[in-house]
């Protein structure tokens, strides 16, 4: 029943993995920038959720309706008017940057919200469904369902939308998309945009099953790395397959290791995966 | 050895006296500017002459902290404890480097960058030797007051800081210099003709770990006390890239110039803004890299610039 248990509990958390990496995933496939501030745009989504519970009783749900446009402003306006100049500059340049911003961010929320943890606790609580003594709380369920549908439909716009075909044709190749007349500039902070809309509503997910404070953003940071080099860069089923590995590893780790080892090995699985196979589980050809 | 090196060696020299002059708060203030600069100076072996994103310096600061403090605590005497340290960081990321070296571009900066998350989970649950997350206590040197002490640090880290500063000469005008310059513009190039490029690598990211793991070593001993989220604080890896930024990528000078301008910054910045410092210090890096912008591009050959003679030294 053990083995079951961390295999549900695995199921439920790769979802979430998945949802963490995957804006930090299309922004690095697509702008080849690391988004370091990835991991506080999550607990800035996390404290919205938390505090239009607070204020006005609205569940996290409903939330991620707002938050959804409210993260896509936020990061169009910050690769519009930042990231943009520096985009052709080498990785250290991008990537201090993008440090930069995190420093600010995560600062101001400290400022804020203090160091404090913060719980959103739901009034009723939801309960769990147990199952022949395998037990899976039904607001954990339905975070993973919201995650796959947010998943899902980042993989529709991908693959139907104008927009998203053009990100595809600049993400394979940027000089030819120029050519075929796509804004590259646009379509660079529309993307960028698209991650940050994703982390926003990772966060608010995030909400109902962890406790929220700006402290934790680098945790979800390093999640969303190494899910997305377990799985591939750029890939919607990449980050997926990365995500679901990633918590199996971690939950097995920690049953037959002991938590507290957790952390290095999926930091020692990431150096690992970094250097037999930098090109991740899925492949890196195109965002699909 | 060039203009521009004897203007570093006469830098530190005349740098190095003035705190003496200074009541003790001057003291502390030098001694950081030593550690920042040697910090700055070493990240700049790897990071500027062969042209690779490292941020593994937070990684050898915490190994050198703990392995002196560790050292110090079973009685070893402190030069003999940052002699080992230096020689066991040079040894480990030598052997580290040639595995991670293999990557390049963003996959080096994140291989890098985990390196010092690993590390401090590593201390964090080893804690029969390293105290955990509770901490390691380092022994005071007995009978000598405090200022004595703030004196004899100083000068331990400017010593470090000379010895540095020479070693980033000595390897400029080398032949691993040279080689390091070729694999910055063209590594695959200089692989087929023959350069070996994996031990220059592990070479330059092997002495660049000693000095920043002797620096760790002093700062253990200077401070009496280190935790895990202290000593491997991701900061340490990116603060020489700010300052190396700020004095210009790939000049040794440059990088300790970078690292006294941004103390001074940091310092206003701590004494006026305490709650919202590394906020600051976030809008300083990011007006930095869209204002000033011979700092980042001084990795292309395209811009010319007074102080370009000395990016190739």
């Amino acid at each position: 029943m053990l083995a079951v248990q961390v295999l549900i509990n695995a199921l439920v958390l790769g979802c979430l993995y998945a949802c963490i990496a995957i804006g930090f995933s299309l922004v690095w496939g697509v702008l080849n920038v690391i988004n370091l501030i990835h991991g506080s745009m999550i607990v800035l989504g996390a404290y919205l959720a938390w505090g239009l519970y607070q204020a006005f009783g609205v569940p996290p749900w409903y939330v991620l309706v707002a938050a959804a446009p409210a993260f896509f402003v936020l990061g169009y306006g910050i690769q519009r008017l930042i990231l943009n100049r520096v985009i052709t500059a080498p990785v250290l340049v991008t990537l201090t940057l993008t440090f930069g911003l995190d420093l600010i961010l995560n600062n101001a929320m400290i400022y804020l919200f203090k160091a404090d943890y913060r719980k959103l606790t739901l009034v009723p609580p939801m309960g769990s469904i147990s199952v022949m003594g395998v037990v899976v709380p039904v607001d954990r369920l339905i975070a993973t369902a919201a995650a796959l549908v947010l998943t899902g439909l980042l993989y529709l716009i991908m693959r139907r939308s104008r927009i998203g075909r053009a990100i595809v044709a600049v993400r394979l190749d940027r000089d030819a998309a120029v050519l075929m007349g796509v804004n590259i500039s646009n379509i660079y902070a529309i993307a960028f945009g698209l991650g940050a809309a994703l982390a926003g509503c990772a966060g608010v997910l995030m909400a109902m099953i962890f406790p929220i404070s700006a402290l934790t953003a680098s945790t979800y940071l390093g999640k969303a790395f190494v899910v997305c080099v377990l799985g591939g860069l750029g890939s919607v089923s990449g980050a997926l397959a990365g995500g679901l590995l990633l918590a199996l590893i971690e939950g097995v780790g920690a049953t037959f290791i002991g938590p507290a080892h957790a952390t290095t090995l999926s930091f020692a699985l990431l150096i690992v995966f970094l250097i037999v196979r930098p090109q991740g589980l899925v492949g890196r050809k195109g965002f699909e | 050895m060039k203009r521009a090196h004897l203007a570093l060696l006469a830098l530190v020299l005349c740098l190095a006296a003035l705190p003496v002059f200074g009541g003790s708060y001057a003291l502390r203030l030098g001694t950081m500017a030593g550690l920042y600069a040697v910090l700055a100076l070493s990240w700049t072996i790897v990071g500027g002459f062969a042209g690779y994103p490292s941020f593994a310096t937070a990684a050898f600061f915490g190994f050198g902290a703990y392995a002196t403090g560790i050292l110090l605590g079973l009685g070893v005497p402190f030069v003999v404890s940052v002699a080992l340290t230096a020689v066991a960081a040079f040894a480990l990321a030598g052997l580290l480097g040639a595995v991670l070296l293999r990557l390049r571009g963003h996959y080096f900066a994140i291989a890098s960058l985990s390196l010092v998350e690993v590390f401090r989970e590593l201390v964090n649950n080893a804690t029969d030797l390293t105290g955990g997350g509770m901490g390691l206590n380092i022994p005071l040197a007995a009978g000598t007051g405090v200022l004595q002490e703030a004196i004899f640090f100083f000068y331990a880290m400017w010593g470090l800081l000379l010895l540095t500063a020479l070693m980033a000469i000595v390897v400029a005008s080398s032949k691993l210099g040279f080689g390091l310059a070729c694999i910055r513009q063209n590594e695959t190039a200089s692989n087929m003709i023959g350069l070996n490029t994996t031990l220059y690598k592990s070479l330059a990211f092997g002495l660049s770990a000693c000095s920043v793991g002797a620096a760790g070593g002093i700062y253990a001993a200077w401070v009496h006390y280190i935790d895990p989220s202290d000593v491997f604080d991701i900061l340490y890896s990116v603060k020489p890239i700010v300052m190396a930024l700020i004095g210009g990528l790939g000049s040794p000078l440059g990088a300790l110039v970078g690292a006294f301008v941004y103390l001074g910054l940091e310092e206003t910045v701590w004494r006026n803004f305490i709650q919202f410092h590394s906020g600051l210090l976030g809008v300083l890096v990011v007006m930095l890299l869209l204002f000033l912008p011979h700092g980042m591009l001084s990795f292309s050959s395209v811009v010319r610039l007074p102080w370009r003679r000395l990016k190739h030294v």
